[in-house]
């Protein structure tokens, strides 16, 4: 048997080339617990205690408890006076458990702080040059008063004062400051992808004429700081509904408290008000409401960590019960880019005609694989003694690929026509110029799809010459992301321009599910609303214009900082590394989001059982229910404070998990739920009796009784 | 080691009967031609409606459903307590006045909730007129009533419309209630249970004291108020009185008859989800919990009272028919507190502190078969907060029967679970508290405490058991009893209707290997710990205080 090297099954945090990624919103850490414990004071303040309702109560109950120190006979003497002393030390222990608490929830909001205060510096106040609509020169202004349709003039060593779309110019710009990618980018008008720019990052050279699209305050990073920091922090719908039956709870415990002691008096039998305090906050579920704002900042602040920035909470929840992705090959499946292997020539055609022909058809064929092309010719230049490349280019034009015609090319000056694309578009272009289609085309076209390439045919004006063969590279390492999400219940469709082919081996090789060959913009709106109407949550990934609807139709769309202004503005997250396959972390946040929350409620109601057998027998020890305190408490006071000091101490020991979040493994719903329930849900049985009976043994120590 | 046998024997029928009721009740509340009951009964079903001035059309809302059931409901409680507070003379031998206005009010309120709760003696203060007009009468309507919720709520929450409350009572009692209740009293009345208006008979007892006799119809009486969980003795005695409960036969087919329906209606839930096996575990957790008390009960009840072993050995025979025993009266308690049923064959006072916490626990779980038509109702909320609970711990938004669970849903569940604390535990504080009221206990100690809480606990619970000895004749006891039993039955079936009249609209979504399936082991081992835990936390204080501290004081 071999050991596998210890690795993560699912990562929390990026890996491989994310990680060793810089990222430039890091929050500083430093201060933030001494500012956090200074909050907690600041928010016993009722007025921001009465917010959470589970909470408020300790704090109505603290103070019961603190008259009850200052004035022991106030409630009663004898018998339901349990003494100053004892009264103090439960008051204690209630403060403490709301300060705890405050105290998780200021940590989270200190460290959404931080991240919000990084996310801020990116943008400071900058000088802009508005461009008067008129046509009349051009003012100052502080780039707060920026309004979306303003446009503004940056040059050289300018800061880009707000999110927009370039309108006019070619420049480079550094987006380091948001997304951590060194390396300048190019940015210029009417293109799709390098379109947009972010305010924030850097012109370099050049200059731009951008027409602003967000409003102060409503941009990207406007939305995400408000996110992280709490601020405009809506609660999403499992919230809402968790927090209702966390209220119903502690009302059915107030009930159930508050009504003993006229059916004890009955029996005779004392009921002390701190007593019953006592009994009231251990039962009501206070680690789980004292935390439950703690876990959705910091799933937000998680998010964020990721160098994504998300719209809302809801969506990065509703991520957690996607059913569906929707991902482009392109840049999702396979590495970036394809690049031409080998020429394939056809109908009798040497290589050296095909590889004229082609170098002909990707003249001005700025792309990747069109630049891969020209850089084949010249390696095979020295293997075959090519001719000289009599390709007339002088007056010639460049033809755009479009999606629709799905071929590009060069109409040269001599009138030929030289063209490159999908082997379908290529065969109707020859017939359209009254060509004759090769016999063996269709054979040399199968060889290369059946290796996962893709195969471009090349032809000029109605004479095909072969085929290019474009190698497709699987990313390394995608295939055990695809089991993953298999496991999770996540089904995976991959879209591609291939032919069904390619397509399907590509869809083989890297183990998605499902996947529509030659596929248009049309077909991912059509693909999403299919799996809708199967009552699906889609997610899906996109960077161009043609993708702003199917992002906004999906149920979480994530657009690539890269794209278009339009893609982002109908996304729900925009994703600043540009990396597709984040989509497969974001989901892992949104369900630790609601395992976290979901094991903590188990394992706040699951305490009770042990607080219930360390109260009761203490608080009735008259009516002989001492057999019940099946801990051996040392005394009825004893078991109280041990019970009060558990369930304070419980909530800062939860405080690490609920800001790290509950391990996400990828199983099934059954395995995950076993595995939980026997955690937190077992664990929250059996923790409290070890930890009460701890508690007890080091209390009697002192000498407590 | 008879009386066990003879428990197992009565659950195994319950669960065979189950599967076939459960299809004829599937067959009655889906909207598809009945063939073979339709001819005979259509006719009479659409004059009725007709009659009502309903068409028949389904509800269109949670309101549009509600509105009828409400309004049924008070004619019919109108009318019964205008009967028993004013009993003419007619079919009325004995000449019993009108009933008490507060006792009058109580015993409407509660035969109309299908409670049952009885502050009267019936063969004291009761005719045939007001016994069969006024709480028969009731006894099926109420039944009828609570199955057409409960199929109202099976059906929304299986994402089908509600349904027409009307054309739901009607089909109750037309096809399941009275065709039922026909069968079982033809059974009673050959095992020797009377059914007859004649007068009272006088007879001379053997010491040779004068006595009349008060005979009834008790055999179709009876059988109603087994079948439909009723459980209102024509007698004060109950089913201990040998005109309701003559044999051993009886006693078995009576018990049967208890848990029939509710049975039935869990079977009839997985046919209209399309999953027979959610509803087979279902119906085998909840015999399991039922089987489990009962054996509690039981073994109590056989073990007989230490605090007499100095006099007597054996079993606790304290307040038992002879007939039927120590571990049969056990069962039988725990049967009828489950079921809601109600009835008793024994003193509930006198069982051990152990059988009187069973008691006490089924009446606040309210679903180890529960009310008819409500009490899978509120299993299936139970499934709602269990899914709630730990479905968010698969790491999706709950999941229950292919919708998502909500913030609607979590409201109008958790507000079932605050009905009991606010109208079993509120009352008992206050009354407990007030001294005047206090008059009626007649146990001191924990035993008291349990008589009040037992008292409140029975009708919030829509049960109707008492345990006996309690003064609860008076307006006190009639007034604040009549809220528990309002609070009781119709707030939580509004919760449960307007559940799921929204649950019915939610997109459903298909399975896939990311849901929280509840039809497995598992889940329904969740939902059992889940069932106890609620069950438990909110009353565990209360259990402490009654029949905890009582069986402490006992064995220690």
């Amino acid at each position: 048997m071999t050991t596998l090297p210890a690795q993560p099954i699912f990562p929390r945090m990026p890996r491989g080339r994310r990680d060793q990624r810089r990222y430039t919103p890091r929050p500083r850490q430093k201060g933030l617990v001494r500012r956090a414990a200074l909050q907690a004071f600041v928010k016993l303040d009722p007025r921001i205690a009465v917010r959470n309702p589970v909470m408020f109560v300790v704090w109505c109950g603290t103070v019961v408890c603190l008259l009850a120190t200052g004035m022991p006979n106030l409630f009663g003497g004898g018998a339901e006076n349990s003494g100053r002393v004892f009264n103090g030390l439960i008051s204690l222990t209630l403060l403490a458990t709301l300060l705890f608490a405050n105290f998780a929830e200021a940590l989270a909001e200190g460290r959404g702080k931080a991240q919000a205060d990084a996310l801020r510096r990116t943008q400071a106040r900058t000088q802009a040059r508005l461009l008067d609509p008129q046509g009349g020169g051009e003012r100052l202004v502080d780039s707060s008063m920026l309004r979306r349709g303003d446009v503004v003039m940056v040059s050289a060593g300018d800061t880009i004062p707000a999110d927009g779309e370039v309108i006019e110019g070619v420049a480079s710009v550094d987006e380091s400051a948001i997304t951590g990618e060194s390396a300048p980018v190019l940015k210029e008008a009417g293109s799709d992808v390098a379109g947009s720019v972010t305010g924030g990052t850097r012109i370099l050279s050049d200059q731009l004429t951008i027409r602003i699209t967000a409003d102060p305050g409503k941009g990207f990073i406007d939305r995400m700081i408000a996110l992280v920091e709490g601020a405009e922090r809506t609660k999403t719908p499992n919230e809402i509904a968790l927090t209702v039956l966390l209220a119903v709870l502690t009302q059915v415990f107030l009930i159930a408290v508050a009504t003993l002691p006229p059916l004890a008096a009955y029996l005779k039998e004392p009921t002390p008000v701190v007593t019953l305090v006592a009994l009231l906050v251990a039962l009501i579920p206070t680690t789980i409401g004292g935390l439950l704002s703690a876990i959705g900042i910091a799933g937000m602040d998680r998010v964020a960590q990721f160098n994504v920035i998300a719209t809302s909470g809801r969506a990065v929840e509703a991520c957690g019960d996607i059913n569906t992705l929707v991902l482009d090959k392109t840049g999702t499946i396979t590495l970036g880019n394809r690049l031409a292997e080998e020429f394939l020539p056809v109908g009798g055609h040497s290589e050296v005609e095909l590889a004229q022909v082609a170098y002909g058809a990707s003249a001005f064929d700025q792309t990747p694989e069109g630049r891969s092309i020209a850089r084949l010719v010249e390696q095979r230049s020295s293997v075959v003694p090519f001719a000289s490349l009599p390709v007339a280019l002088d007056g010639a034009s460049g033809i755009e690929f479009s999606a629709r015609t799905r071929m590009s090319g060069t109409d040269a000056a001599d009138g030929s026509e030289y063209r490159k694309g999908a082997v379908e578009a290529i065969k109707g272009f020859v017939r359209s110029r009254g060509g004759t289609i090769p016999e063996d085309l269709d054979a040399t076209y199968e060889q290369v799809s059946r290796l996962g390439g893709t195969p471009l045919a090349v032809c000029r004006g109605g004479t095909i010459f072969g085929v290019i063969y474009l190698k497709d590279i699987i990313k390394p390492g995608i295939r055990e992301r695809f089991d993953q999400l298999r496991r999770m219940g996540i089904r995976t469709v991959m879209l591609t321009g291939d032919n069904p082919i390619t397509a399907g081996v590509i869809a083989r090789e890297a183990g998605v599910d499902d996947f529509i060959a030659e596929a248009t913009p049309e077909d991912k709106i059509a693909v999403i609303e299919g799996e809708q109407k199967l009552g699906k949550l889609v997610a899906m990934t996109g960077d161009g214009s043609n993708d702003a609807p199917a992002l906004a139709q999906a149920n979480v769309g994530v657009a690539m900082n890269s794209g278009t202004q339009a893609a982002k503005e109908a996304a729900n997250m925009v994703d600043l590394d540009s990396d597709p396959t984040k989509l497969i972390d974001i989901v892992t946040i949104g369900k630790q989001l609601l395992i976290t929350r979901g094991a903590l409620t188990t394992f706040s109601v699951a305490n009770d059982v042990a607080k219930y057998f360390a109260i009761l027998p203490a608080l009735f020890a008259g009516i002989g229910l001492g057999p019940l305190n099946l801990m051996g408490l040392a005394s009825p006071r004893s078991a109280i404070l041990s019970a009060m000091v558990f369930n304070a101490v419980i909530i800062p020991a939860l405080v690490p998990l609920a800001l790290k979040g509950v391990e996400f493994r990828p199983l099934s719903a059954e395995q995950l739920l076993r595995r939980n329930l026997l955690l937190y849900g077992l664990g929250g049985v059996i923790t409290p009796f070890v930890g009460i009976k701890a508690i007890d043994l080091a209390i009697a120590a002192l000498g407590f009784r | 080691m008879l009386s066990w046998f003879l428990a197992a024997l009565t659950l195994v029928v319950v669960v065979l009967t189950a599967v076939p009721l459960g299809r004829h009740l599937w067959q009655v509340f889906d909207d598809r031609p009945h063939p073979g009951w339709d001819p005979w009964l259509l006719p009479v079903e659409s004059a009725l409606m007709r009659w009502i001035g309903d068409r028949g059309q389904p509800a269109t809302s949670a309101w549009a459903y509600l509105q009828p059931f409400l309004i049924a409901n008070a004619c019919f409680g109108g009318v019964a307590f205008a009967l028993l507070a004013f009993q003419p003379a007619w079919l009325n031998p004995l000449g019993w006045p009108g009933m008490r206005w507060d006792t009058a009010l109580h015993t409407a309120i509660s035969f109309v909730t299908n409670t049952d709760q009885q502050h009267y003696t019936p063969e004291q203060s009761l005719g045939p007129l007001a016994q069969l007009g006024a709480l028969q009468f009731l006894m099926y309507v109420s039944a009828a009533s609570g199955l057409a919720v409960g199929f109202a709520v099976i059906r929304g929450l299986c994402g089908l419309p509600l349904g027409n409350f009307h054309q739901q009572l009607i089909r109750s009692l037309t096809r399941v209630l009275l065709p039922g209740s026909l069968l079982l009293a033809v059974l009673l009345l050959i095992s020797g249970v009377p059914m007859t208006l004649a007068e009272p008979l006088p007879i001379t007892t053997l010491e040779g004291g004068r006595q009349l006799l008060i005979r009834g119809p008790v055999a179709l009486y009876e059988a109603i108020k087994q079948l439909g969980e009723n459980g209102g003795g024509y007698y004060g005695a109950n089913s201990a009185h040998p005109f309701e409960n003559p044999n051993g036969l009886t006693n078995l087919v009576s018990g049967w008859a208890m848990l029939a329906i509710p049975a039935a209606t869990i079977d009839a839930f997985g046919r209209f989800l399309g999953n027979r096996r959610q509803s087979t575990v279902l119906l085998l957790l909840v015999t399991g919990l039922i089987a489990a008390g009962a054996a509690l009960a039981m073994a109590a009840e056989l073990g007989g009272n230490p605090a007499l072993g100095e006099w007597i050995s054996g079993p606790n025979l304290e307040g038992k028919e002879l007939r039927f025993g120590a571990g049969l009266t056990a069962f039988w308690a725990t049967l009828t507190t489950g079921s809601m049923t109600g009835a008793v064959n024994g003193a509930m006072d006198s069982l051990m502190p152990l059988a009187n916490l069973v008691t006490l626990f089924n009446l606040f779980l309210q679903v180890v078969f529960g009310g008819q038509g409500t009490g899978v109702a509120y299993l299936l909320v139970f499934m709602v907060l269990a899914v709630f609970l730990t479905g968010l711990m698969v790491g999706r938004t709950p999941e229950f029967l292919g919708r998502k669970v909500e913030k609607a849903e979590v409201v109008w569940s958790s507000l079932v679970l605050l009905i009991h604390p606010l109208f079993v535990l509120l009352p008992a504080a206050v009354t407990m508290a007030g001294a005047d009221a206090l008059a009626g206990i007649s146990n001191p100690g924990p035993q008291g405490i349990s008589q009040v809480v037992y008292e409140y606990a029975s009708a919030a619970a829509n049960n109707g058991s008492g345990m006996e000895g309690l003064g609860d004749g008076t307006p006190w006891w009639n007034l604040t009893a009549s809220i528990s039993l309002l609070g009781g039955r119709y707030l939580p079936i509004v919760a449960l209707v307007l559940l799921a009249d929204g649950f019915a609209r939610k997109p459903a979504l298909p399975p896939g290997p990311g849901t929280l399936r509840t039809d497995t082991a598992l889940f329904t081992g969740v939902l059992a710990v889940v069932l106890l835990i609620l069950g438990a936390l909110t009353f565990f204080p209360v259990l402490a205080l009654g029949p905890i501290a009582a069986g402490m004081a006992l064995f220690s």
